[in-house]
């Protein structure tokens, strides 16, 4: 497990991080808590010849509310997200989705930014920041942008960063105490065979809009619209009718399939996971 | 057996602070000046002619020293192998592949540096031309004809052994029900925490190699290196330092070693090796991996007259030290701890394009349990009898032994209906089969599963094992009255320096902080067959127990010397050797020892010193038995298990340290409900291994396994001074069918009585969704 041999540098600001990505082009890539990137260095399935490491860059890291509203790092771990109070207040799926990484060394090295920009197809993050509808801080040669998650996660190991560009922060424009997380873990890695992110907007006792985001399914995490559709208006107390409408949550995705679980397994277990998402978050609301 | 207070204790494990400290040396922590490298290039086809081989770029890389290949190693031997079965064919094993490759992973060059970096990256230099041949992964086609993992013999077959017991062909033909399924016994990995390790050192001063390795076989591997390399035995040390988990994949001797050594002796330099974590899963041996066609034949009241089974067992692509001989203590196994009087066992050895199979907790019994449980509960959902009733009925009886079963082995001592009744009682079966009831009248999948298990294990005799079938020990009274012994097995996990040291304390009467326990090193500990088979307490142990015995009998004649006494007139209580009715004339063992040292006034015909060698060879195995109970609750939705109760009974005979005996148990369930429900290693059909990280291959968290509720029987065996059967192995070998039997219990519902193994979620959920799985409408056709 040894990697072929890189370069590694240090960023202590943004700018300087955008500055070395310029100078060293297609052969640099950012290091943040190294979770997803070193392993494939070390199986030499990556082979950067750069390293650009951001722990000291300041600025990057921790949890505020803002005008625009619940701002974090691209920096902070996944233990601390999951264990912020603040976070479990404003939208406690992302606490649930954090808390579900990993195991606990990971989850105090690997951080949120990291496990977006890496966009694996199955992490749990990614799912729970489409569901609440998160805008993504990227700083770049042009200066700084947000992009929305739907356009955020483009592909599997592909986003909207380019290749110059730094994720500084995800912002969260919106409360929502009513959302939770469902996944079946893979018992290896405890990634998510299939995960569900449900966040719901509630008014007068009933659904005024759901967000759905299911992730292990497809190649990026998707939101499961046609579902969205059947609950508004339903009652958060009518737990049946709630699940008996996660029905097909994964309608017109392409499902994945290895040897550990096949396409129609995912495509099921979608259902089950998005109404358990959905169940509990209605929970929060009542 | 004349124990006393430290026999039976609950003594914490003496080795654990400094392994969970970490404040001790595996093979990686040897630091030797001057070290190099090895890494090695590895096929990346599961078989194919090697049709060149540049190592030009590689040997030009910065700091490497060499890369060698096969043809560099045209006067070392073989991997060894050691079985002796009749008509048995043996592939050539060159530790670096010569011409061919017949699976992936297999080493073709080994890169030498002077870091392991510049290994790493000068092996991804070397070039290897490939032409690819077909690979051989399943097991029916390749027991029916070619493709062929191995030309020259014109067959798939290894070996074939064919075991009649009784007659049952009639069996079969008076039968009232019959039952058959085909199982599948699905290939694992070992994973153990410490992969292989391995440091060569060859002096050219003293023409002397050192081998550091992780390995349970120190001695067996240093005569085995010595063979290989043509190293006269007596210029070989071989040292097992600390052994971070074996389970039966460092009972053998791996190219890797023999290269590392013969590398260290060409370059003058000594030869580092770790592997990696993906190395293991793709080098490493790995276990199980049958295809097992079981019949049974019974009455109507499910009193089972015959047994039948077809094994299809895969060895992989070359043999290692034990490969052939693994499955055929599935073969001995097969009737479990069932009086069948009718027995018939086909076992057909088989090559395949993977990586070769061999020892795995277990080794071979997990199989024989696995399927002749799975065919009682077959059988008992075909009579629609309650599956304990049919093991009732069928348990060999307390009087019948020593039990000679049909296919020839002899049974030591059992009782086998009372560890099945605690278990059952223990459980609360009666009441846990009403919960069911009502559970699935409210929608509730629950399962019930049992499984009575017997096992074979304490090897020896010499007689009916491929390595020598003893233990030893040494007993050595230091001049200040501590106590040094050395153990011919070779602990990596397993307790012995606790173990051992409360027998001597027992047996010498001397704190047992005044032991230590010594193994593991071939120029410290007298020849040793090493840590396997769970074989270390009822032959090692037993060794110990007669050295102890002669060092006490040597001790009683120099006291009596000393005190003017006849031996006769003495006892040994308490530490002391007193005249019997005068305690205040007494030595303890620690002042004899010193007499013993000093060499004054000893008997006339008594050697200074107080040391004694002995060996032990058992007349017989060891039989440890138990019953297992295993309910699990299956998520409708998911497919998902949960195991929500586990009650095991085990019998191991006499114990030394219940608490060790309980650890031994809850690390063997675990691996065994952990073959249930979790672990397979997967390749595809061009041989490729498809899940070799520990990112896909499922090794259970503590949080993936349930509390265990142990207890115990005692009965002693008679093959042993001491009482002791074995225990390292008994918990993976009860547990695997019990978790299984009561996943398809749970699924009865929906008329499944096969599932294969693991029950993952998908298959389960497959099976409820009614997608495939075995019916009742199919078992009854058969």
């Amino acid at each position: 497990m040894i990697p072929a041999s890189f370069d590694y540098l240090t960023a202590d600001s943004v700018e300087q991080a955008i500055g070395l990505l310029k100078q060293h082009g297609d052969e640099a890539k950012l290091l943040a808590g190294g979770h997803s990137l070193l392993p494939m260095m070390k199986l030499r399935l990556a082979r950067p010849n750069v390293l650009i490491d951001l722990r000291n860059v300041a600025g990057m890291r921790g949890i505020k509310t803002t005008a625009r509203g619940l701002e974090i790092g691209a920096l902070t771990t996944h233990a601390a997200v999951a264990q912020s109070t603040e976070v479990s207040a404003y939208a406690p799926l992302l606490a649930e989705a954090a808390a579900a990484v990993g195991d606990v060394q990971v989850r105090h090295c690997g951080t949120l930014g990291g496990s977006a920009a890496h966009a694996d197809a199955a992490a749990d993050e990614p799912a729970a920041l489409l569901a609440l509808e998160a805008q993504f801080e990227i700083a770049g040669a042009s200066g700084v942008r947000t992009v929305a998650a739907r356009d955020f996660f483009v592909d599997m190991f592909t986003t909207a960063l380019g290749p110059n560009d730094v994720l500084t922060a995800v912002i969260l424009p919106r409360a929502f105490p009513a959302s939770a997380y469902a996944k079946l873990p893979h018992p290896a890695s405890h990634y998510p065979v299939v995960g569900a992110a449900c966040a719901l907007a509630v008014s007068g006792g009933s659904i005024e809009g759901a967000r759905i985001a299911i992730t292990g399914v497809g190649s990026v995490p998707f939101r499961a619209t046609h579902v969205e559709g059947l609950l508004a208006g339903i009652p958060v107390h009518d737990r049946k009718k709630m699940e008996s409408l996660c029905a097909e949550a994964a309608r017109g995705v392409e499902a994945r399939s290895d040897a550990y679980a096949g396409a129609e397994y995912r495509v099921a277990m979608a259902d089950v996971m998005a109404a358990r998402a959905v169940l509990a978050a209605a929970e929060r609301a009542r | 057996m004349a124990f006393t207070s430290m026999m039976g204790a609950r003594v914490t494990r003496r080795e654990d602070p400094r392994l969970i400290t970490g404040r001790s040396t595996y093979v990686d922590d040897v630091k030797l000046v001057g070290t190099t490298y090895a890494a090695f290039v590895r096929s990346p086809f599961a078989h194919a002619k090697i049709t060149r081989i540049d190592v030009s770029a590689a040997k030009a890389s910065p700091g490497v020293l060499a890369a060698f290949t096969a043809d560099d190693m045209r006067n070392v031997g073989d991997v060894p192998t050691a079985p002796q079965i009749e008509g048995l064919k043996v592939p050539k094993h060159p530790p670096l592949a010569r011409g061919r490759v017949a699976y992936a992973g297999e080493p073709v060059v080994a890169v030498i540096a002077e870091t392991p970096a510049a290994a790493r990256d000068a092996a991804d230099l070397v070039e290897v031309e490939y032409e690819e041949l077909p690979a051989v992964v399943d097991l029916e086609r390749a027991v029916a004809g070619a493709p062929y993992v191995h030309d020259e013999f014109g067959t798939n077959i290894a070996f074939t052994m064919e075991i009649n017991g009784g007659d049952t062909e009639s069996a079969f033909k008076n039968a009232a029900v019959t039952v058959s399924e085909r199982l599948l016994n699905q290939r694992l990995a070992p994973v153990s925490i410490e992969p292989r390790g391995m440091v060569a050192h060859w002096e050219p001063g003293p023409q002397h190699l050192t081998l550091w390795s992780s390995t349970q076989i120190p001695h067996l591997l240093r005569t085995q290196m010595a063979v290989a390399l043509g190293i006269p035995e007596h210029r070989v040390r071989s040292i097992a330092p600390e052994v971070g988990g074996g389970f039966g994949s460092k009972l053998d001797v791996y190219a890797e070693e023999i290269v590392a050594a013969f590398a260290s002796r060409a370059l003058d330099r000594p030869v580092k090796y770790v592997e990696t974590r993906s190395e293991s899963f793709m080098a490493t041996v790995h276990g199980r991996d049958q295809i097992d066609l079981v019949e049974i034949a019974a009455d109507r009241d499910g009193r089972i007259s015959g047994l039948k089974v077809k094994i299809l067992a895969n060895l992989g692509a070359y043999h290692q030290l034990l490969t052939p001989a693994i499955p055929t203590l599935t073969a001995l196994m097969v009737p479990g701890a069932y009086d069948i009087k009718n027995v018939a066992v086909t076992l057909h050895g088989l090559f395949t394009t993977e990586v070769p199979t061999d020892a795995y907790r277990g080794a071979g019994r997990p199989e024989a349990t696995y399927l002749i449980e799975r065919a009682i509960d077959l059988l008992a959902a075909k009579l629609g009898m309650d599956p304990a009733e049919v093991r009732r009925r069928n348990l060999i009886k307390k009087e019948q032994f020593p039990y000679a079963s049909a296919v020839g082995l002899t049974y030591d001592t059992g009782d086998y209906h009372a560890a099945f009744e605690k278990a059952l009682q223990l459980a609360g079966y009666d009441a846990l089969r009403k919960e069911q009831e009502h559970g699935r009248s409210e929608g509730r999948l629950l399962g019930i599963g049992l499984s009575s298990y017997v096992e074979v294990c304490g090897m020896g005799p010499s007689s009916a094992l491929p390595a020598p079938g003893w233990g030893s020990a040494t007993v050595r009274m230091e001049p200040t009255g501590r106590v040094t012994v050395m153990t011919g097995a070779s602990p990596h996990g397993q307790g012995e320096e606790t173990t051992f040291a409360q027998m001597v304390s027992d047996r010498l009467g001397v704190p047992i902080d005044d032991v230590v326990v010594l193994h593991g090193d071939s120029a410290i500990v007298q020849y040793g067959i090493g840590t396997f088979g769970s074989r270390s307490t009822a032959v090692d142990g037993a060794a110990l127990y007669r050295a102890l015995d002669t060092v006490r009998e040597k001790a009683m004649k120099i006291a009596a010397h000393q005190m003017e006494a006849n031996v006769g007139d003495l006892e040994f209580k308490n530490g002391k050797i007193a005249v019997k009715g005068n305690p205040e004339k007494a030595m303890s063992i620690g002042e004899v020892a010193f007499a013993a040292f000093r060499g004054l006034n000893l008997p006339p015909d008594v050697e200074p010193g107080l040391e004694a060698t002995r060996r032990f060879e058992p007349p017989n195995f060891v039989y440890p038995f138990g019953t297992h109970v295993c309910v699990v609750e299956i998520e409708r939705a998911t497919g998902a298990v949960k195991v929500l109760k586990y009650v095991a009974v085990d019998d191991c005979g006499n114990i030394i340290n219940p608490m060790i005996v309980e650890g031994q148990i809850h690390g063997g369930i675990a691996q065994g409900l952990s073959q249930a429900l979790y672990e397979e290693i997967v390749y595809d059909e061009n041989g490729q291994l498809t899940n070799g990280s520990l990112l896909q291959y499922a090794v259970p968290h503590a949080g993936q396994l349930p509390m265990y509720e142990l207890d115990r029987t005692v009965t002693p065996t008679d093959v042993n001074p001491m009482g002791i059967k074995g225990v390292g192995e008994a918990g993976t070998i009860g547990a695997t069918p019990a978790v299984v039997n009561a996943v398809v219990d749970a699924l009865a519902p929906f008329g499944i009585v096969n599932m294969d193994m693991p029950c993952k979620p998908e298959r389960v959920w497959r099976v409820m969704s009614g997608h495939d799985g075995e019916t009742n409408e199919k078992a009854a056709k058969s």
